[in-house]
């Protein structure tokens, strides 16, 4: 019989890990838990509410508006980042020089701040010193990003794939080259066309970075709050209010706390739940 | 199908096919990969490319399928020159180290793939790869998705690929059985074998097991430093290496090879290494041989003497290793290491053979291979009339 030695100093070896995820995440979760339950009048008068604040950030209208908006622009991002990307990634050269060059060009705009691509965005949409917005007014676009909604939700939507459709092009392209020589020479060996090669080989040796690049762009896009916010303020109007920026107004601005709260719960959970059914759903595709 | 045809083949990683020569480029002299390879595959032969690894095989077995194109020389199957041609229009098939499927398809997908990318009718494809679905026991696995296949099924399937097309010239294998487990490789080395006796195919094995080389070809083609050192029938190999390197590569373990010197006598030439002297077979060393000389004698045919018997070379034991079915002993004669392989019962009359205890052995002159500068002599071994051939 062999004794098993009872011992606790595993909790000991958890300890750190455990104080500073506390600290980091469940406490300031837990405060905004507890900021969604009742209505702070004052810094010593608060009142317990239930799920009063819940109901109405769910009823309101304004908020509906700009969950659509929301919806819209990351599908629209989605829907030009990842084929572009692909496509970049497809392009890039394999060898020599050129691929560093290549690659230090993409990554770019990765590297500025966000708020600094907001600036330069802001001013290469102006009309009257900005380089693209000059251009386009030049050509005889009443283009205003100021004032007309749909230029500014164009502008916006721009800019978010200039910035950040690179991150998909790298991913795409380090995943192409993780796939062994052998499957092209296969392929050519049975006399593959350049199509059939993308749709059964490069494709599906693609689907985890692809996977992950959805995953990353969806959930950054969802939050997007910087460079909208740097260019057009949310505005003409409330076009390109985006989450991010309601729930700040909301927080901030109005000082509404419970409401603030309730909203960034139900903000949270949406997001970790899309991406949950989206990454087994793609789990599950992937075994057939 | 078709005779393929290498002639002076060499192959440089950094010279482009027509460039102009390496000394006119740059200072430094391009490294070779391949050089002046010339071979003959004999159509529906099977054949071994055996060779340490960076030797050129895989290079090789590329120029044949079209995957690469030589720096110089030409490719030809049968009559029609193929050396500019690409894999697609080479009529080729390859299976790979590791098993190459399209992950999205079916089993049935997978074998139709070649056949479809060819533009043949759905029912021929339909009929085709039913008819080699049957033989390479996939029937049943059809409609399932390629990657459901175990490593092994996965590599027939890749097979299978290559047979679906009847037009192939050759199959190429590239090491197919690293990634199969052990127990499931000679499984597969029988199913290629019987493939081979239904299809007659040319099939091209690159391999560097010389256990693999040896059961599944009926030609082995020797390779090192990107030159084929020698070509020949497993035993022929065995026998007689035509190079110090192909003795010690094949075998288990490799030939033993001595440095020697050669006298000729009135009885016949002798071979003295260090102090002791060997007798060679009567044929033995006939073109008085310069340059670096050596002896080699395969471990299987060193004779160990009973205690009765007179003469023979003291070689003193260092390490024995018992290998259940025999014993590798390995000694020393003189300064020179030597291994011996022995059954598992002694020689009859012998003391028992340990650490410590000196032999006396006996180099038979018939399994003597004489070697200058790495290159076999003549005729080292003594059977007449076969150093003709």
């Amino acid at each position: 019989m062999i004794e098993k030695t009872r011992s606790n100093k595993a909790w000991l070896l958890i300890l750190p890990m455990t104080i500073v995820v506390a600290f980091s995440a469940i406490v300031p979760l837990m405060t905004v838990v507890n900021y969604s339950v009742q209505d702070i009048l004052g810094p010593d008068t608060k009142v317990y509410v239930g799920f009063e604040w819940f109901r109405k950030v769910l009823r309101d209208p304004e908020l509906h508006a700009a969950f659509l908006r929301q919806l819209l622009f990351s599908f629209a991002v989605l829907a030009f980042e990842l084929p572009l990307g692909l496509g970049v990634s497809l392009l890039m050269p394999r060898r020599g020089w050129a691929v560093s060059a290549a690659l230090v060009v993409l990554a770019l705009p990765l590297l500025i701040p966000w708020n600094v691509v907001g600036t330069i965005w802001q001013i290469f949409g102006r009309t009257d010193i900005g380089m693209g917005g000059a251009a386009l007014v030049k050509l005889g676009l009443h283009y205003n990003y100021t004032a007309d909604r749909v230029d500014a939700w164009l502008t916006v939507l721009v800019m978010d794939v200039w910035h950040w459709t690179p991150l998909i092009a790298l991913l795409c392209y380090s995943g192409l080259r993780a796939i062994p020589p052998a499957y092209y020479q296969a392929a050519a060996i049975d006399g593959a066309s350049g199509w059939s090669i993308f749709r059964y080989i490069q494709l599906p040796k693609l689907k985890n970075v692809l996977v992950i690049a959805i995953l990353l762009r969806f959930m950054d896009s969802f939050m997007i709050y910087t460079e909208p916010f740097v260019v057009t303020g949310g505005g003409p109007g409330n076009s390109t209010t985006f989450l991010s920026q309601f729930l700040t107004r909301l927080a901030v601005g109005q000082f509404d706390l419970g409401p603030a709260a309730a909203f960034s719960l139900i903000y949270f959970l949406f997001i970790l739940v899309f991406c949950y059914v989206f990454y087994t759903v793609m789990n599950r595709v992937g075994q057939g | 199908m078709a005779e393929i045809i290498l002639q002076s083949i060499s192959h440089s990683y950094e010279v482009k096919r027509g460039a102009p020569d390496e000394s006119a480029r740059g200072r430094r002299a391009p490294s070779y990969a391949l050089r002046d390879v010339e071979l003959r595959w004999r159509d529906g032969g099977a054949y071994a490319l055996l060779g340490p690894s960076g030797c050129g095989k895989t290079t090789l077995l590329g120029i044949i399928s079209g995957l690469i194109h030589p720096t110089r020389g030409s490719v030809r199957y049968g009559d029609k020159d193929v050396t500019t041609l690409s894999s697609r229009e080479r009529n080729i098939a390859q299976v790979f180290q590791f098993p190459v499927i399209y992950d999205t398809m079916t089993v049935r997908q997978n074998l139709a793939f070649p056949l479809r990318n060819r533009g043949l009718p759905a029912a021929e494809i339909e009929r085709r790869v039913g008819h080699i679905a049957e033989i390479l026991e996939l029937t049943e696995v059809l409609p399932s998705r390629a990657t459901r296949l175990s490593a092994d099924q996965k590599q027939i399937l890749a097979l299978g690929r290559g047979l679906v097309r009847q037009d192939v010239a050759a199959i190429l294998f590239d090491e197919p059985l690293t990634v199969i487990d052990p127990h499931r490789k000679w499984l597969l080395r029988r199913k290629l074998k019987e493939i081979h006796k239904q299809f007659h195919h040319t099939l091209i094995y690159v391999t560097h097991d010389q256990t693999e080389a040896l059961t599944f070809a009926d030609e082995v083609v020797v390779m090192q430093h990107g030159a084929v050192l020698q070509r020949g029938t497993p035993e022929e190999l065995f026998r007689r290496p035509a190079h110090t390197y192909v003795g010690y590569f094949i075998g288990s373990p490799g030939m033993n090879v001595m440095p020697c010197e050669v006298e000729r006598q009135a009885g016949g030439a002798r071979a003295r290494i260090g102090a002791y002297e060997v007798a060679l077979s009567a044929t033995g060393a006939a073109d008085a041989p310069s340059g670096h000389l050596e002896l080699g004698i395969r471990p299987e045919h060193i004779v160990v003497l009973g205690d009765a018997e007179a003469g023979g070379l003291p070689v003193s034991v260092t390490a024995v290793e018992d290998h259940g079915r025999f014993r590798i002993v390995t000694g020393k004669l003189g300064d020179h290491r030597i291994k011996i392989r022995l059954g598992q019962v002694a020689t009859p009359g012998a003391s028992a053979i340990t650490v410590g205890a000196t032999l006396r052995v006996r180099l038979p002159p018939e399994h003597i291979c004489l070697y200058r500068d790495g290159r076999i002599v003549g005729s080292g071994v003594g059977r007449d009339g076969e150093e003709s051939a």
